[in-house]
């Protein structure tokens, strides 16, 4: 494909603090090469801005190859903008047209909080792990690691679900802020593991009850969360979680 | 760590809504099966003796309170959530490009529903009513549900209500059919896709038998 340079109309979301309302920012940027990522176009803005004295956009952003979850850009109405299981790191301009306008919004949710322009606290995700997104093990020598064996297809499934980088995508896109893909990813991913096993029923109602309390919304299988998932976590994972959680709270004693 | 009570969350809640839900759509087959014989053109006689059995049979009434039940408990869980939901994306997205990403009657589930349920006070008013209980209560008189039906039917206005209840109903359960299967747990990689067509054959043939029921009556096809 040919290489091309490209003007654009840039309406920023922009918001000094948590306190503060925000509002949009309306920004040219001039010369863009076709090449650029977006996260690359958005740090020409910024030296500019620098130079013109004033705030640079704050933005997430960490590995640049798409396997971190930092970014977190919500750009002309989508999240990670429209690429398919794309994060925000690894959509490039060539994705836009010259004279073209890009809203760029943070996720917004009550449960992710604007910390400052687009950067939003995800520690609510951090939460949900430390509620039961772990195997607890006896440290000791390292074991073999094939020494227990795992079905070809149950270890293709966790690692599918194991794929998920916790960027909050699934929340940004969905019209209810439900995380329930994010939640049931990491459920699987244990889940499907002989490893995940004595931990299993507790683990599942222990991140269900986190979610909620973090004030997750409900899912109502509308399926946006998918459909913008960068790295393509299955809805399939939603129903073994709640499987998972039906029979865990059905049979549990307590 | 506290652990929640099973109804109390996100999940059992919806588990509850998705269990109603598949009752309803049962209940619905039923109620599409008993109108269809309208279509035999036989005066009526069959759909008569058919409501009659349907209003003296006492496993019929009893199921019937856990029908209104289905309803309500429906109704009430999936607004709450709805509600609920509404509260969680205090700042609204300025440009939200959604049709992208998923089908416009699977957000607009508490927007068919609401249509629904006006429907349904509409038609429980018409063909539920204190007016039929009383005409079976006494007895001897000829039970006619399918004169009533008739005539409502044969009026224009009716008729559109009816049939825009269908529509709506036919979306509402497009997304609702194969919604309610995964929300039990039922993804498999062999039974979904066989879940998702019997959803769209659900839900285009059902309300669709509905509304020629509702046609024959109307251009007069069954006297």
């Amino acid at each position: 494909m040919e290489h091309y340079s490209m003007n654009l109309n840039l309406r920023i979301w922009r918001q000094k603090n948590k306190n503060d309302k925000g509002g949009f920012a309306d920004y040219k940027v001039e010369g863009i090469s076709s090449e650029m990522s977006f996260l690359e176009m958005i740090d020409v803005l910024n030296e500019r801005l620098i130079l013109e004295n004033t705030e640079p956009v704050a933005f997430d952003h960490d590995c640049r190859e798409g396997i971190c979850g930092s970014c977190s850009m919500y750009i002309n109405g989508r999240p990670h903008g429209p690429w398919h299981e794309t994060t925000t790191c690894q959509l490039h301009m060539r994705a836009f047209k010259d004279g073209d306008t890009i809203v760029v919004e943070p996720w917004r949710a009550k449960s992710f909080p604007v910390v400052k322009d687009l950067v939003v606290d995800r520690a609510a995700f951090d939460r949900i792990i430390q509620s039961g997104g772990y195997i607890s093990v006896n440290t000791g020598n390292a074991v073999d690691a094939n020494c227990i064996p795992i079905e070809k297809d149950k270890a293709d499934k966790a690692f599918a679900a194991a794929a998920c980088i916790g960027c909050g995508a699934c929340v940004a896109a969905c019209p209810n802020t439900s995380a329930m893909l994010f939640v049931s990813a990491k459920v699987s991913q244990l889940a499907l593991l002989p490893q995940g096993g004595p931990e299993r029923k507790t683990r599942v109602r222990n991140m269900v009850a986190q979610m909620d309390k973090e004030g997750f919304g409900s899912c109502t299988n509308i399926g946006a969360c998918e459909a913008e998932c960068p790295k393509g976590i299955s809805l399939e994972n939603i129903a073994r979680m709640n499987r998972e959680f039906t029979i865990a709270s059905l049979l549990s004693e307590d | 760590m506290s652990k929640e009570s099973f109804f109390s969350s996100s999940i059992g809640r919806k588990i509850a809504v998705s269990l109603t839900g598949i009752f309803l759509i049962t209940f619905l087959l039923v109620h599409v099966g008993l109108n269809a014989t309208i279509l035999l053109n036989d005066g009526g006689e069959t759909f008569n003796a058919g409501a009659h059995f349907m209003a003296y049979n006492w496993l019929i009434r009893v199921m019937e309170v856990g029908l209104f039940a289905g309803f309500i408990l429906h109704i009430v869980l999936t607004l709450m959530l709805y509600f609920q939901n509404r509260t969680k994306r205090p700042v609204a997205y300025a440009k939200v490009d959604a049709k992208e990403n998923s089908r416009w009657y699977s957000r607009s589930m508490a927007l068919l529903g609401s249509l629904l349920l006006i429907f349904l006070v509409i038609h429980i008013n018409q063909f539920w009513s204190d007016k039929l209980v009383h005409v079976y209560i006494n007895g001897e008189q000829q039970i006619d549900a399918y004169t009533m039906v008739i005539e409502a039917l044969r009026n224009p206005i009716n008729l559109v209500i009816y049939i825009g209840a269908f529509i709506a109903l036919s979306y509402h359960l497009l997304h609702g059919f194969p919604s309610a299967f995964q929300t039990l747990g039922w993804n498999h990689k062999k039974y979904t896709p066989i879940i998702k067509k019997l959803g769209v054959i659900y839900s285009v043939f059902v309300p669709g038998l509905f509304c020629i029921i509702a046609l024959a009556i109307y251009f007069e096809f069954v006297q």
